[in-house]
């Protein structure tokens, strides 16, 4: 672990992308990636539960008994994930009502335990808060990407503006269905893959 | 790293301090925008009154409280039973908080079941939409079961309280993509008066309850007497097709529809 403060805050990004490399927390990069206000909010809270659990983790990581430090880091990801819900409640009440079963489930996201245990039971305080963000960032990365292309062919709007009129509306535009069905999002990720492999080959498994 | 890190006294320790640092954090974020919560739910309600009546639409941004005091609704508190307006006070009044009050509920009986629910309040209000002192539109909240959750709504109803003008639900916990479309304007909006292609009514005109959910793509769309249900999501809407049923029977809102009909001579 003798990564640059740097490559620990970038690599998640491209290099090493918890979705599309470690293929983690899929579930709700199709949940929520319908349009793009909801996926913001998200990565947004992500961003903020990750980094901040990250730096918990790592300031009490000698203190922690090996017996229960799983608990300890759900207990401390949980509580993080119920001021999220609580935050967004007082001020992004429609939002919050569109996606708060997903920002309860940010408890499950495997990337926020990931780094906790992998990471930031093993580093300090500092360097645990930009592997944090960096992860949380590779992983908002993806889903923006997602939602950018769920919510263009499947309502022919980028966060709320028409873009292409829809025909029920007297446009042109026959929306795509499937966008606004959670599969599609299941292509646009292998497309996202497929692409990073294109760009960084080093990424593909060799086939067994 | 102290030597102990894993003697019984430690475990105990950590876990005991972490708890409590971690319930204290939460406490105190819950507690401290509890009055700000409540202000957004207040507004919702009122939100979905509006839309329910569509007043306003589903993209409607600007000032909630004051197209509400402007539309003309009055909130009027109702005993189901009688049917009659009762005093108090209607603004207090959240259908949520009424169905978990033991002492503001009565039983359902077993033959009434089709809502899935058990119970229901003994007053409720319903909003009267008088824009020009005249009844436009009747909004009642409405309580039913879906598959996971209790859903929770509000219809509208045209004066001569038969015809549909809208429907909508302001909470419930279904699937999303599935029972979640419920309260997806596309679904939703059949409810509407939709112009050339015609309203959908609960009665006929005989005035007995006729209307039916069907499974998706069975409905006889021309009929004013069904709807098309949401493909995957069966016993979603199976719990909206109970729920109209009870709450436009004679044990809900029945006798509280009649004494209207017959105080403004409204057809």
């Amino acid at each position: 672990m003798a990564d640059k403060p740097r490559d620990v805050l970038t690599k998640p990004i491209f290099q090493d992308n918890p979705i599309a490399l470690q293929i983690l927390g899929i579930c709700s990069a199709l949940a929520v990636t319908a349009s793009m206000s909801p996926t913001l909010v998200m990565c947004a809270s992500v961003v903020f539960v990750v980094t901040l659990s990250n730096v918990a983790v790592a300031l009490i990581r000698d203190r922690i008994p090996s017996s229960i430090r799983i608990i300890v880091q759900m207990t401390i990801i949980a509580s993080l994930v119920i001021v999220v819900e609580q935050v967004l409640k007082a001020f992004q009440y429609d939002v919050y009502k569109q996606i708060t079963v997903f920002v309860g489930l940010i408890i499950t996201n495997c990337i926020v335990m990931g780094r906790a245990e992998a990471f930031a039971m093993k580093n300090e305080a500092r360097l645990s808060a930009l592997d944090g963000l960096g992860n949380a960032l590779g992983y908002s990365v993806v889903l923006i990407f997602v939602a950018f292309w769920r919510e263009l062919f499947g309502a022919g709007k980028i966060l709320g503006l028409t873009i292409m009129k829809l025909d029920t509306e007297n446009g042109w535009y026959t929306p795509n269905i499937l966008m606004l069905m959670p599969p599609s999002a299941f292509f646009l990720i292998g497309l996202f893959i497929w692409l990073l492999r294109t760009w960084k080959p080093d990424q593909v498994e060799s086939g067994a | 790293m102290s030597s102990n890190k894993e003697s019984t006294r430690n475990v105990l320790l950590v876990s005991t301090l972490l708890c409590v640092v971690c319930s204290v954090v939460v406490s105190a974020v819950a507690v401290g925008l509890r009055p700000q919560q409540e202000k957004n739910a207040a507004v919702d309600k009122k939100r979905n009154v509006l839309l329910a009546a569509a007043i306003i639409g589903d993209d409607f941004e600007g000032d909630l409280e004051s197209v509400f005091a402007a539309a003309g609704i009055k909130p009027v508190l109702v005993d189901l039973k009688s049917g009659d307006v009762v005093e108090g006070d209607p603004a207090g009044f959240d259908m949520g908080l009424a169905m978990n009050d033991p002492a503001a509920v009565i039983p359902v009986t077993p033959d009434q079941y089709m809502a899935g629910i058990t119970k229901r309040p003994k007053q409720v209000v319903v909003y009267l939409h008088e824009p020009k002192g005249e009844l436009e539109n009747i909004i009642l909240p409405v309580v039913g079961q879906g598959l996971w959750s209790t859903m929770y709504g509000y219809l509208c109803l045209a004066p001569d309280l038969k015809t549909t003008r809208g429907l909508v639900f302001y909470e419930h916990a279904e699937t999303p993509g599935l029972g979640g479309e419920v309260d997806n304007p596309r679904w939703r909006n059949q409810f509407r008066d939709r112009g050339d292609k015609g309203v959908k009514r609960l009665r006929d005109d005989q005035g007995s309850y006729d209307f039916k959910i069907t499974k998706s793509g069975m409905a006889d769309l021309s009929s004013p007497h069904q709807v098309d249900g949401i493909s995957g999501a069966t016993i979603t809407c199976r719990g909206v097709d109970g729920m109209l049923k009870y709450w436009m029977s004679d044990a809900a809102y029945g006798p509280f529809l009649k004494k209207l009909q017959k105080k403004g001579g409204l057809d």
